[in-house]
């Protein structure tokens, strides 16, 4: 399992360095100017050490969360940090207070909402084309609450089969603000093995 | 001062009196809260999913509804708690997104984590005496040994005490 589960890491790994180069094109589209991004890092998070990502349990978040069908199934949640989803809005409506307080509002969440489609899209499409299989994202739900909470939807679900789950961690550039996002995607157990004989490890 | 213990996700722990158990940002999971009174012990177990039986990989006891309740009674029982005196209190079990998803989608497994800590419960016959569950939102949860309060916190839906 262990050896399988490397081969997976890779793929996943392959999967966020072409989706965050995807979603940073996009981002930059619907901007009309340039967004910069770090190289993607791929981390392990043990269920324990929830407190060491996002600045702990109890830190404001913003998550959105979708689920995929088509030839495999499985959810995506992309968290952004309060300063993050702050500086994400004050780009896509530059009258927007960046040390806004409390929850979003309708504009505000659908905005947000709009952006974790393009970027789930992006990474989609990256794993669409590298293992050849068809998926298709629902629309996207969007919470305002503790980390932990809003990390326990992904983790639960790790949960299922280990004691670990992994991310990618992608940074984006606009001068001097900067978005941090971490991107989970979460197949089904059973598409699981469907990527794993996609990428050619089974026959 | 008075000792605060930490209980990590899928993970248990217990405290005398004048001992605090805490646990931060409770989703899906739940928080179940056990209690002697008499001897004044408390055990705090957060689980992530229903059952131990559906899951191969079932080794953290802590993980799931039904053995992490049966580890937390032996645990109490060491420091001199008995079964029959336990009363227990519950908190979280959220759907942390509203999404219009089928049913067996992962979203509703705190609805079902709910379900099956109640039905071990009636099992052991151990009565739940407070619940705080579901919603759509996060909770911290502190649980006091000296007095079995059990503390919610939440961000923009208050504070209660169960």
């Amino acid at each position: 399992m262990t050896f399988l589960n490397d081969i997976y890491l890779d793929a996943f790994k392959e999967v966020g360095n072409i989706g965050a180069g995807n979603a940073a094109t996009s981002l930059s589209k619907l901007l009309n100017r340039r967004i910069n991004m770090n190289v993607p890092e791929i981390k392990i998070l043990r269920f324990n050490e929830v407190e060491t990502v996002v600045g702990g349990a109890e830190k404001l978040v913003a998550g959105i969360y979708l689920e995929f069908v088509g030839d495999i199934r499985g959810t995506i949640l992309y968290i952004l940090d309060k300063d993050s989803a702050n500086n994400l809005l004050h780009l896509l409506m530059p009258n927007y207070c960046r040390d806004h307080q409390g929850d979003f509002s309708k504009i505000e969440s659908s905005a947000l909402q709009e952006v974790g489609n393009i970027l789930a899209s992006a990474y989609l499409g990256s794993l669409s084309a590298l293992t050849g299989l068809y998926v298709k994202p629902s629309t996207p739900a969007l919470a305002y609450d503790m980390a932990g909470a809003i990390l326990s939807v992904p983790l639960i679900e790790f949960g299922q089969v280990g004691e670990q789950a992994f991310f990618i961690e992608t940074l984006f550039i606009d001068g001097l603000d900067r978005i941090k996002g971490n991107f989970f995607l979460i197949p089904e157990i059973d598409s699981y093995f469907i990527i794993l004989k996609a990428l050619g490890v089974f026959r | 001062m008075i000792q605060r213990v930490k209980v990590g996700m899928a993970d248990l722990n217990t405290v005398i009196s004048p001992g605090v158990l805490v646990s931060l940002g409770l989703g899906s999971c739940v928080g179940i809260a056990l209690y002697d009174g008499h001897v004044k012990v408390a055990g705090l177990a957060h689980i992530m999913l229903p059952s131990s039986t559906s899951i191969k990989n079932n080794e953290n006891r802590a993980k799931f509804a039904d053995t992490a309740i049966l580890q937390l009674i032996d645990d109490m029982i060491v420091l001199g708690a008995k079964q029959n005196r336990l009363k227990a209190k519950l908190a979280g079990g959220a759907q942390m997104f509203a999404f219009n998803s089928r049913d067996n989608s992962p979203l509703k497994i705190g609805e079902r984590n709910i379900v099956s800590t109640l039905d071990v419960l009636m099992e052991l016959k151990i009565p739940v005496i407070g619940q705080d569950t579901g919603g759509n939102y996060g909770r911290t949860v502190e649980l006091y040994a000296e007095t079995g309060d059990y503390l919610i916190k939440t961000i923009g839906h208050g504070v209660k005490r169960i």
